[in-house]
């Protein structure tokens, strides 16, 4: 590359028990829109961090335009040339687009008023140059995050910024605006910005990018031309897995029961924004896998099914019985369960005790006034932590001592004591020692036995692979296939998850 | 359990210091007597006035507990007190007039909730709203002006009468205080409030009624702020729509606070939240009583002193103010 803009070599980051980066190196060039792609901890954030001054490197270098810098603060790091646009953006809503654009530059007159006419003109132009619309005394309030977005990316370009880093900037846009904003990125990669772009949506990667850099457990793992780098050549270097095209079928340990009773049944269910119209079956007896990316829509599907978020429209039917409006509290009543992917935020309540935590859905769905005999709750709480093996010196000890694994059984001893007949498990093995996932695995296996209709979500393909009776494969936030019986193969699953440019999908 | 008897000793401690101090000044302090079958002493006299904020104290621990607060205790006892003596004014009996007042409370708890819990407007600014517009609506229930009760009306019996010797307002606050206690002990509704507070998201993954805990709460604070306008009307025979729980809301945010109940929620404590009114009205009697020179202290410095004692349990009960005490500690040592 004759021109590199940006030369970030041998970054190292540590955090207390973490290795956030090991020695990465990252060029971008000028005039080049960059994909930075990784699956969770893979380094991305991080990165971005210290090229934007949020933190400094434990060690290792980064030049701009042949120049030595050491951004200690966002601000100077702006001053330098290198802005970012994050996906909670930074603007004032209250303002009017163009405050925002000249927010803390604007025209003033000599006692210091500010010269408003100029202002407007002035932010007339700069939207005008950007190839933008909008009238320039709205109140950022009124226009879509899409608008807000491009708003903030002007005015980054308008501070002379030489580098643009846009940290997912596509998450909650639709297909024509995230088109609109890709516009916007070309147009400035003619003006010579080297811009620096982070999403989950393997398709937006190829629809943009010149350049793809993957990075995988704080290393980086390749930087390839887009046009060289098959998509399941990315999926492989994503996830760390060679794809093994060569794999043998796993032999199914039961052959789907297509007479088994239909548990869950979704018809074109759909959010916008969020999930495109999807259909699924989910059977008595069955373990249906959700395999895909992050931001793929896996646990976004898990939320509409549980009634967690509302759906936008499509047909949803439980045990047989159609759901209009959906709640967790009445897909509980209906037999559902749910271990949600993010125990913290919304599976624990950190301070109650375990056996609140244990029993808080059994009491939920009792209400209030038929409370169960401490005598009772503690023998129901006791025979779950017995029989999952929690460890916990005793019952009201507060959930948040406890490791993530044992955390993770409170949350499943939960639902397991409702005796559901769908279970819906969002990562439950993410964050948990080896023991303790094979533990989950084998538990999963039981309750299949045992006739209950498990959904198992997993960012581990192998896992769902080896968990599931079929799979759904989910690509940015649709449902991009089903694999069961002799076809249910890593290898098939990860070229599904590639997409098109991913060599003869399927067997 | 440990949690609790820790949060509850500094409260108690400073309880016990005051009546020594108010003792060792007068040992009268700590007589009781019986007059005319009725218990009678300083101390008894604390209870009596604190009988107000202790109710109040005992809802908002409660409402704390889902992580709000209410603003508006102080007008919903005014509102329930005018609606009270209007309807005696306008010759209704005294049980009917209870029975509005406390009617009037749980309405006002309602859409306290309603707005928190449906409308999803923070508590602070939901219940700012009604703590300005109940003063507004007492007072066009009382016409402006402050409506006497009859001195033989039977209502006046909530502020003044006893029961076995004991003084009725310290009755009903200990009898509200062993209620809710039962409430959240033998029901659910104390976990309830518990994970609301403590995880809003996971208590609605869990099937949790969010919004359904929070109106609860609000409600039953209606109810018993409702029964403090109710003894604050009786204990002086009229409605006073202007003065009536005037900045009681705050005695009783404190009172929740200095019983171990932080502001955050998730957590509540029913007997601190009792504590912790004993202490704020034990500390204004001490105040009242003290005399430095034959003068009395200042109303100005009374609420100083207050406002000092209060800042100084809270510094104590405060981790951060320990970890910054600690360094200081071991280079004394």
């Amino acid at each position: 590359m004759a021109d590199a803009l940006v030369e970030m070599r041998g970054i190292v980051k540590t955090y207390p028990g973490v290795v956030a980066l090991d020695g990465v190196d990252f060029t971008l060039g000028a005039g080049e829109i960059h994909a930075l792609v990784g699956e969770n901890g893979a380094g991305k954030s991080t990165l971005i961090r210290i090229l934007t001054g949020a933190e400094q490197p434990d060690r290792g270098r980064i030049r701009l335009s042949g120049r030595e810098i050491r951004p200690r603060r966002p601000a100077e790091a702006q001053r330098l040339g290198v802005a970012a646009v994050y996906q909670e953006i930074n603007l004032a809503p209250d303002l009017s687009i163009a405050e925002n654009l000249l927010l803390g530059r604007e025209p003033r007159a000599p006692l210091g008023w500010i010269r408003w006419g100029e202002m407007r003109r002035r932010a007339r132009r700069i939207l005008g140059d950007m190839g933008l619309e909008a009238e320039v005394a709205t109140p950022l309030r009124h226009c879509s995050i899409a608008v807000r977005q491009m708003i903030a990316v002007a005015r980054a370009v308008d501070q002379k910024a030489k580098v643009l880093v846009l940290d997912e900037p596509t998450s909650s846009l639709d297909a024509a605006e995230t088109s609109r904003l890709f516009d916007l990125m070309r147009r400035l990669r003619g003006l010579g910005l080297g811009i620096l772009f982070i999403t989950h949506f393997l398709e937006q990667v190829y629809a943009v990018s010149d350049r793809i850099t993957i990075l995988r457990g704080g290393r980086r793992v390749g930087s390839h031309a887009a046009r060289d780098l098959s998509r399941l050549a990315l999926v492989s270097a994503m996830l760390g897995k060679a794809a093994p095209e060569a794999a043998a079928a796993r032999p199914r340990t039961r052959p789907v029961d297509s007479g088994a009773p239909a548990r869950l049944v979704a018809r074109r269910v759909f959010r916008r924004r969020v999930v495109q119209p999807f259909d699924l079956t989910l059977r008595s007896g069955e373990v249906l896998g959700f395999a895909g990316l992050l931001g793929s829509g896996r646990t976004e599907i898990a939320r509409l099914l549980f009634g967690v978020d509302a759906r936008d429209g499509g047909t949803l039917s439980v045990n047989g019985k159609t759901v209009q409006h959906h709640s967790p509290r009445r897909a509980i009543r209906c037999g559902m369960a749910l271990a949600p992917e993010d125990r913290r935020a919304a599976g624990l309540v950190p301070h109650l005790s375990v056996r609140d935590n244990i029993l808080l859905a059994l009491h939920a769905s009792r209400g209030w006034l038929r409370r169960l005999p401490r005598r009772r709750q503690h023998a129901l709480a006791e025979r779950f932590v017995r029989s999952l093996s929690i460890a916990t010196p005793d019952l009201s000890r507060p959930v948040a001592q406890l490791s993530g694994g044992n955390q993770q059984k409170v949350i499943l001893a939960r639902w397991l004591l409702m005796e559901p007949t769908i279970l819906l498990l969002d990562e439950p093995t993410r964050g948990i020692d080896i023991g303790a996932k094979d533990q989950i695995e084998s538990l999963v296996g039981d309750l299949r036995a045992r006739g209950m209709a498990i959904i198992f979500i997993s960012g581990e393909l192998e896992e769902v692979a080896r968990v599931s009776d079929r799979v759904l494969v989910l690509r940015d936030r649709s449902v991009a296939g089903e694999l069961a019986g002799a076809d249910l193969r890593l290898s098939s699953i990860m070229e599904r998850i590639a997409g098109s440019g991913g060599g003869d999908g399927g067997a | 359990m440990r949690d609790v008897a820790r949060n509850l000793l500094w409260p108690f401690a400073a309880v016990a210091i005051l009546m020594a101090f108010n003792a060792l000044r007068d040992p009268a302090f700590l007589h009781l007597r019986l007059v005319d079958g009725r218990l009678t002493g300083a101390m008894i006299d604390v209870l009596n006035q604190g009988a107000p904020v202790m109710l109040l104290a005992l809802g908002m621990s409660l409402v704390i507990g889902t992580g709000g607060i209410d603003l508006s205790v102080g007008a919903i006892m005014a509102v329930a007190g005018a609606a009270a003596a209007a309807m005696l004014h306008s010759g209704a009996s005294s049980a009917s007039a209870v029975g509005a007042a406390l009617a009037v409370g749980a309405a006002a708890g309602l859409w306290n909730g309603s707005l928190v819990a449906l409308l999803g407007i923070p508590p602070i600014v939901a219940t700012l709203i009604f703590m300005v517009a109940g003063r507004g609506v007492a007072q066009l229930i009382t016409d402006g002006e402050i409506i006497t009760i009859a001195p033989d009306a039977a209502i006046l019996a909530i502020g003044r009468g006893s029961l076995f010797g004991v003084p009725l307002p310290v009755l009903t606050a200990l009898s509200a205080a062993g209620a809710l206690a039962a409430l959240a002990r033998l029901t659910s509704l104390g976990l309830f409030i518990e994970g609301v507070g403590g995880n809003e998201e996971a208590s609605r993954y869990a099937g949790l009624s969010v919004r359904s805990i929070r109106i609860a709460a609000y409600s039953i604070m209606g109810l018993l702020a409702a029964l403090a306008g109710l003894i604050d009307a009786a204990d002086i025979a009229a409605a006073d729509a202007n003065n009536c729980g005037l900045y009681l809301e705050l005695d009783a945010i404190l009172a929740v606070v200095i019983g171990g109940t932080a502001l955050t929620g998730g957590r509540f404590s029913i007997a601190g939240s009792l504590l912790g009114a004993v202490l704020i009205q034990t500390l204004s009697t001490t105040i009242l009583r003290a005399d430095f020179g034959g003068r009395s202290v200042p109303v100005e410095l009374n609420l100083i002193i207050k406002a000092a004692v209060v800042l100084a349990l809270c510094l104590v009960q405060s981790g951060e103010w320990r970890r910054l005490c600690r360094p200081i500690r071991s280079a004394a040592a």
